[in-house]
């Protein structure tokens, strides 16, 4: 069937929006780390900025450091989400702690590592829990917790905020990997529910999650705002110092942090072939140990508490955190080690006031305008291929998945220079642009699940009564998926607000949110103030969120149909 | 051996669904019958301990004189086949038959060819089950099913999507093998339930005349 509405793009097209930024970022990266940038008068392919790059001493340590901590990070969400949904799937406190982890994914990393911060410093809330009776401490100890320099605090801060988001990726394939009944036959057979799980759900649900594991991979070890915040400095993760490169004063460094960030893109290519190796090398051996009859009933007895201590931990560290956040912000006079400030004041909230109020504006906007296009391509999409039969299923998720697999550090570098020469660096439509390639995906993977899920007789009915296409898709589909189409757009929201380097680099300093601006204070360790701005980074898309779930509920109070169980 | 339902009752929301008190002897094949919906396979949950978390249940199940109403599924050693053969795809025919048969086993591989030999299906261990035939995929499924040793079988329908000259094959394949093992059919399907040659119950335990 022909097509006359200009919108309905075929599915490629709007996918390759995607594509296209994150292949213009590159090549403006690759170019200026050979000495080829002729806006800054550079004509003459040269080496230089390698030499640069792997003449700073700190190169070594930096590069293990991303590898081993992004590697770290990876493995201990991927087991801990595994044994979480292995240990637990089927009973009721799955149930509930699912629905306790979910609203975890609209948290802003920034947030959750500044939560986290303040939970484990020597002055924050253990240590003053600890204090003086176990520790003996009657002042914060002098020790190096946050930013260590084996990186183990960035670490926890990416684990906190990977597990569920790979725990909701995991309930998703759940589903088509008839898991219900194979753990049933592992268990009527004998297995213990870990073993079992392992044994028999895994596989199927492992290759559903792969691409996924590989953006959590990708992300953990390139990532930069969680990085300053809770990453050591001396030196720090490869991608701090391509920033640091970035955005020094003298132009120059630019090609410098070009060649460093082809550096960082080799590094995470080879760190998914290195995964992809031990995935095929653990695949095999997991055939033979799956088939070798072992109940594994012991291992249960290990495995549950440790799964059930995981997600506690997670939930604990998060909820106390952000709470921790949110009384630093009104504190008063807070000695250690006292468990509760002496007085409370409005004074740093009422100080920052003018600052907080457009920074709140500009961060609602941009997230507004990136999460409600996001929605429209992503309806586009979803129609199109509705309309025509799916596109290829493989390559498409692979393209939707293509900005999260390429370091952010990696292509927003080459982007920024494209924006500077355009002189379209600095706009909030910029900004928000560059949104949109980060905010496209996460909206497109919420919205497809129930966008195929949706039950295509109403709309062959409507089309029996004589609804064309586009009728049946405002007048009965969109309607029917007003929820999922609110989440989605929360989602997206979330993902925008959260957003630390697309901000940074395109809004060139004259572009600031509530993000950018509560990163930029890490260094400076005013608790109060960053307890500040930390609670608007996570009060904005949860809010967003909040009203998500309660817009639906609110308009269709009256409709049974259409009601949430 | 012997399996015994001790009013066993399962319901939902406070509304009986399920309500059984009988014996099952070994070698005897109890049918429960009744259309879809009407909480059959409610009832073999019930049994093999992995009722959802939405249903309740009282009365207690007897295998063998050992009360296993309060075991976890993987101790009460109570066989299930479904309607589909749920072959885990990512193992070979063999793997699927290695995962039911206990580790200490000796002789693992022998065991697993000659049960594939004594099944018709001699020399299959290294196919994928992806392309077997289905009422070969559908007798894997009972020799996974039997190398567990297993002391009492649940059928939960198995033969519902096989054609019908399969299946009279495979109901005969598989009450065959299960000779000496108290065994509960449910099916809606009068020729199974006949075939199967024992007492027809409902869900709420009244004798149905075929």
């Amino acid at each position: 069937m022909a097509l006359r509405r200009p919108w309905a793009l075929p599915p490629w097209g709007v996918l390759g929006l995607l594509g296209l930024p994150v292949l213009a970022g590159l090549a403006g990266v690759f170019a200026p780390a050979f000495g080829w940038l002729p806006a800054l008068g550079a004509h003459q392919p040269n080496l230089d900025a390698w030499r640069a790059v792997l003449g700073w001493g700190g190169l070594p340590a930096a590069m293990r450091l991303s590898l081993v901590t992004g590697l770290l990070a990876t493995v201990i969400s991927l087991a801990l989400t595994l044994l979480i949904v292995a240990t637990w799937q089927g009973t009721r406190s799955f149930v509930w702690l699912t629905r306790a982890l979910a609203p975890l994914l609209a948290l802003p990393h920034a947030a959750a590592a500044f939560g986290l911060a303040f939970l484990i410093a020597p002055s924050g809330w253990i240590a003053r829990a600890l204090s003086p009776w176990a520790t003996g401490w009657d002042r914060p100890p002098d020790l190096l917790i946050i930013g260590d320099a084996y990186g183990l605090a960035l670490v926890a801060g990416l684990v906190v905020k990977e597990v569920p988001f790979l725990l909701l990726m995991t309930l998703a394939a759940l589903g088509q990997a008839d898991s219900l009944r194979r753990q049933m036959v592992a268990r009527s057979l004998g297995y213990g529910r870990v073993t079992g799980w392992m044994k028999t759900v895994l596989p199927a649900v492992y290759a559903q999650i792969r691409l996924p594991v590989y953006a959590v991979l990708a992300y953990s070890m390139s990532v930069v705002d969680v990085a300053l915040i809770l990453g050591p400095t001396r030196p720090p993760t490869l991608a701090v110092q391509i920033l640091d490169w970035m955005t020094h004063p003298d132009l120059a460094m630019r090609f410098q942090a070009a060649a460093g960030a082809v550096l960082q893109l080799g590094m995470v290519m080879l760190a998914l072939g290195l995964w992809r190796g031990a995935e095929l090398a653990l695949g095999r051996w997991g055939r033979a140990w799956a088939a070798n009859g072992g109940r594994g009933l012991a291992a249960d007895l290990v495995l549950r508490p440790a799964g059930a201590a995981g997600a506690a931990l997670i939930a604990l560290t998060v909820g106390l955190g952000l709470a921790g956040l949110l009384v630093w912000s009104f504190a008063g006079l807070w000695r250690f080690p006292d468990i509760w400030p002496a007085s409370f004041s409005l004074r740093v909230w009422s100080g920052q006031m003018a600052a907080l109020l457009p920074l709140t504006r500009d961060s609602t906007l941009i997230a507004l305008g990136a999460a409600a296009l996001a929605l429209i391509l992503a309806v586009s999409v979803l129609e199109a291929e509705a309309r025509r039969g799916p596109a290829h299923p493989r390559r498409a998720m692979a393209l939707i998945y293509l900005p999260l697999l390429v370091p952010q550090i990696a292509f927003l570098p080459g982007l920024t220079t494209f924006a500077l020469i355009t002189g379209l660096d600095g706009t909030i439509w910029a900004v928000m642009a560059t949104h949109l390639v980060f905010v496209l995906p996460y909206v497109y993977l919420v919205l497809a699940d129930p966008w195929r899920a949706w039950d295509a007789r109403a709309g062959l009915v409507a089309q029996a009564l004589g609804a064309g296409p586009g009728r049946v898709l405002w007048a009965v589909r969109l309607p029917m998926l007003t929820r999922a189409l609110v989440i989605a757009f929360a989602v997206g929201f979330a993902t925008s607000v959260a957003q630390y380097l697309p901000t940074l680099l395109i809004g060139a300093g004259r572009v600031s949110t509530v993000t950018t601006e509560a990163v930029a204070l890490a260094s400076g360790g005013n608790r109060r103030l960053i307890g500040v701005w930390a609670v608007v980074q996570m009060a904005l898309p949860m809010a967003v969120f909040a009203l998500a779930l309660a817009l639906p509920a609110l308009l269709f109070r009256n409709l049974k149909g259409m009601r949430v169980s | 051996m012997s399996l015994k339902l001790d009013k066993l009752v399962v319901t939902l929301a406070g509304q009986p669904l399920v309500a059984l008190n009988t014996e099952i002897a070994p070698g005897e094949v109890l049918t429960i019958m009744g259309p879809s919906g009407c909480g059959k396979s409610t009832a073999l949950a019930a049994l093999i301990g992995a009722l959802p978390p939405a249903f309740r249940m009282s009365g207690c199940v007897f295998l063998d004189g050992r009360d296993i109403t309060a075991l976890p599924p993987h101790a009460r050693r109570l066989g299930i086949l479904f309607q589909d053969d749920v072959l885990f795809p990512h193992l070979s025919v063999a793997g699927n038959l290695g995962f039911g048969l206990p580790k200490g086993a000796d002789n693992r591989a022998g065991r697993i060819e000659a049960a594939l030999a004594e099944a018709g299906l001699a020399g299959m261990g290294m196919r994928d089950p992806a392309t077997l035939s289905g009422g070969q995929r559908a007798r894997v499924a009972l020799l996974r099913c039997l190398l567990s040793e297993p002391r009492g079988l649940l059928l939960d329908e198995p033969f519902s999507k096989l054609d019908t000259e399969l299946r009279a094959q495979i109901r005969a394949f598989v009450f065959d093998r299960a000779r000496g093992l108290p065994v509960i059919l449910v099916t809606h399907d009068q020729h199974d339930a006949r075939a199967a040659g024992g007492r027809v119950i409902s869900v709420s335990g009244e004798e149905v005349a075929l």
